[in-house]
């Protein structure tokens, strides 16, 4: 029998995977589990919204860095668009989006200090990079008609803002505001790296065990994801936008001393800084301890990183399988659909790194949280697009119910669909994997994480350029492999 | 004014005009007539590529910014005439001596009280009179047009047509509605199969001398 490409590639996909999973530490090294689980549950049952003042100050200052560093990033991310024709730009974008905006957090950290610049730099670089390549798509697609109909004689300019422009708008307006729901998220986690953001309190009140303030916390956090639409309207956005800098907060003052320091002497490679002059043997020695780092820490990162990312590639599509039939009313009546929403919401909306957080704290240091936190945010984001998709798939009346139609009928048709929507993800879960190393798992965030407590900038920045180009890699690869077997969606955009 | 000399063209391998010998001179009013695929469009782009800086072109295709007003979509027509930041304060908020220019234009079309309208929201041949609109708002002397009534009822149709005879010198239309072409212009040329095999004054012509352009 005749199989198609998407059914290899899967099978090739799980193979690795199980083969991945031999190799990987997935054990649960807390003595009792289950208390700690038990504790957790009580407290989410008994949210705890006492601390109101320190709760909105908590959401105000997450949502006020989302603003800013979202609005900073499109700005960015526009004016490269006009110029994404140019390599080096292109290539620019590629690298700033590869880097995750913890990393960026942790360079900046030690450029700016706690101060609010950090956090705003640390989500519009990354988000700079992704808007350009999306905007310049956006740009490209729209309606080339009306540019020809422009008369003769009309400046560039004008003609751009006139018959390019506006057939593009609406569509870059609506990614930005998609967006700007993933900036809340990395608002979020930015907390965990000591800005005044939501993970900073959840990891006071995870510290000190309360947490029945961690679930009102979390609690809030959903209905402001939730609630959106009702308050991120179009007319209020420049209000939002003139009022967000002033809900930063302020920080220490910057030194320029430190931004100096940083940049002539803290990421200047150790031996290029010892040596007096810049000959030979500098230069030897400077490859010598790029080979060190690579052979001792960067390689071992990269296989970990590679493995836990494999793992959860596949856990989070066989997750997405079982998540979507949850929201269509083809599979379930409008109570099972109500649960079904409720549940990918939350699991959604709640970041991969808030996720691991938690389970870590259950489990202990091991891949195991890791997996389980990386499968389902993913599996619930993907869940969720197709879920939506199966809906509007026309289906003959005497189609049959059930597992017979999710398997026959749905699945059938949803699968490529699916497989474009897990490749997209791929990249992402491998960005979030190198940083979950930052929570003492071995990928490469962990040698990252360890050189900036060891303040070896050299090494951190040297570290993560090698995981942004990893992350080059693999996205590279997966556009081959769409290629290859045909998926051609773009369901990032959905 | 305009001149080919066995000019040709081809669109993806394909021959689309072959040995076009013509010449048009100032004031003439020409239709183009053939069947479609006869390479009228063609020899419409080739003409505008002579004088793209005094020809305005209606384009089959209204080629229209569906997410911006009919006023935008017309005034986008003058963008030559002013300044770029002039014009991006008109994007933002029209500038009402510019609506007060545009009106007339949108009057003498029809369609004057959707001048606020998204060109999204048009019916066909709203949309058809706005790109028209565009071309008028350029204030060239010549225009070259490419089926400028082909979704408007003939009585708009003629409306349409005295309006772009009047606002220009030199007029060249492509058309398929033959009782328009010889009554809004002064000399046919017809195609068929990429060449030229009719060229005369539209005085003495009737209807059923052109039905051979249209025979196999």
């Amino acid at each position: 029998m005749e199989r198609s490409g998407a059914f290899k590639t899967s099978l090739a996909f799980i193979g690795v995977a199980i083969v991945c999973l031999l190799f990987a530490d997935i054990e649960i090294s807390t003595l009792d589990p289950w208390r700690e689980m038990g504790r957790m549950a009580l407290g989410v049952v008994t949210p705890n919204f006492l601390a109101a003042g320190l709760l909105v100050e908590a959401l105000v200052k997450t949502v006020a860095f989302a603003f800013v560093g979202v609005a900073l990033g499109g700005v960015i991310g526009f004016a490269l668009a006009l110029v994404f024709h140019f390599g080096p730009v292109r290539w620019f974008s590629a690298f700033v989006r590869a880097i995750h905006e913890l990393f960026w957090a942790l360079i900046f950290l030690q450029i700016f200090g706690l101060t609010p610049l950090t956090g705003v730099l640390a989500i519009a670089i990354p988000y700079g990079g992704i808007f350009a390549k999306v905007y310049s798509e956006i740009l490209e697609e729209a309606d080339p008609r009306p540019l020809a109909a422009v008369p003769h004689g009309a400046s560039a300019a004008a003609a751009f803002f006139y018959a390019r422009l506006p057939d593009a708008w609406v569509h870059i307006k609506s990614y930005t505001f998609y967006r700007f729901e993933c900036g809340l998220r990395s608002s979020a986690i930015l907390g965990f790296v000591g800005l005044p953001t939501l993970g900073f309190y959840l990891e006071t009140a995870f510290r000190q065990g309360h947490y029945s303030e961690v679930s009102a916390l979390l609690i809030l956090f959903y209905v402001l994801i939730a609630s959106l639409r009702l308050w991120l309207k179009t007319r209020l956005v420049p209000l939002y936008l003139l009022a967000a800098p002033f809900f930063l907060g302020a920080g220490p003052e910057i030194s320029l001393a430190n931004v100096t320091r940083f940049f002539t002497q803290d990421i200047v490679p150790y031996p290029l800084r010892a040596a007096e002059t810049l000959d030979f043997a500098a230069l030897g020695a400077w490859a010598d301890w790029m080979w060190q780092i690579f052979t001792t820490q960067a390689l071992w990162g990269i296989v970990a990183t590679l493995i836990l990312t494999q793992i959860a590639l596949v856990a989070s599509g066989a997750l997405a399988l079982v998540f979507f039939p949850l929201i269509s009313r083809r599979f379930f009546g409008p109570v099972g659909r109500a649960l079904g929403h409720g549940f990918l919401v939350v699991t959604r909306s709640t970041p991969e790194y808030i996720l691991a957080y938690l389970f870590l704290q259950f489990w202990g240091p091991s891949m195991l949280p890791a997996i389980v936190a990386l499968a389902l945010h993913n599996g619930a984001v993907i869940g969720h697009l197709i879920g939506r998709y199966v809906d509007e798939i026309p289906l003959r009346p005497d189609a049959p119910k059930g597992l017979d139609l999710y398997a026959y009928e749905v699945l059938p048709r949803v699968y490529g669909q699916f497989l474009a929507f897990l490749f997209y993800r791929w990249e992402v879960i491998l960005r979030e994997t190198a940083i979950l190393g930052i929570l003492g798992i071995l990928t490469l965030g962990f040698y990252v994480d360890s050189a900036i407590a060891d303040i070896r900038m050299d090494r951190a920045v040297f570290l993560i350029i090698i995981t942004a180009l990893l992350n080059i890699g693999v996205d590279a690869l997966s556009r081959a492999i769409r290629r290859k077997i045909r998926l051609t969606t773009t369901p990032e955009r959905t | 004014m305009f001149d080919l000399k066995q000019a040709s063209a081809s669109y993806n391998g394909r021959v689309v005009l072959r040995d076009i010998t013509l010449s048009v001179r100032p004031g003439e009013r020409v239709a183009l007539v053939g069947e479609s695929g006869a390479g009228k469009s063609t020899l419409l782009n080739l003409l505008y590529q002579q004088h793209r800086a005094r020809a305005a072109l209606i384009p089959q295709d209204p080629a229209l910014v569906r997410t911006l007003s009919v006023f935008h979509n017309v005034y986008i027509g003058g963008l030559h005439r002013h300044k770029s930041f002039y014009n991006l304060l008109n994007l933002v908020r029209p500038r009402s001596r510019e609506v007060e220019r545009v009106r007339p234009v949108l009057r003498r079309l029809g369609i004057e009280d959707k001048i606020f309208t998204p060109a999204g929201e048009l019916s066909g041949g709203q949309r058809q009179r706005t790109a028209v609109g565009r071309a008028l708002y350029q204030e060239r002397d010549v225009l070259l047009g490419d089926e400028p009534v082909s979704a408007v009822d003939v009585h708009q149709a003629r409306a349409v047509l005295t309006a772009i005879n009047e606002a220009h010198g030199t007029v060249i239309l492509a058309m398929h509605d033959v009782d328009l072409a010889l009554a809004f212009t002064d000399r046919v040329i017809g195609l068929k199969g990429g060449q030229i095999v009719l060229d005369q004054p539209s005085s003495g012509l009737k209807q059923s001398d052109l039905d051979s352009l249209y025979q196999n």
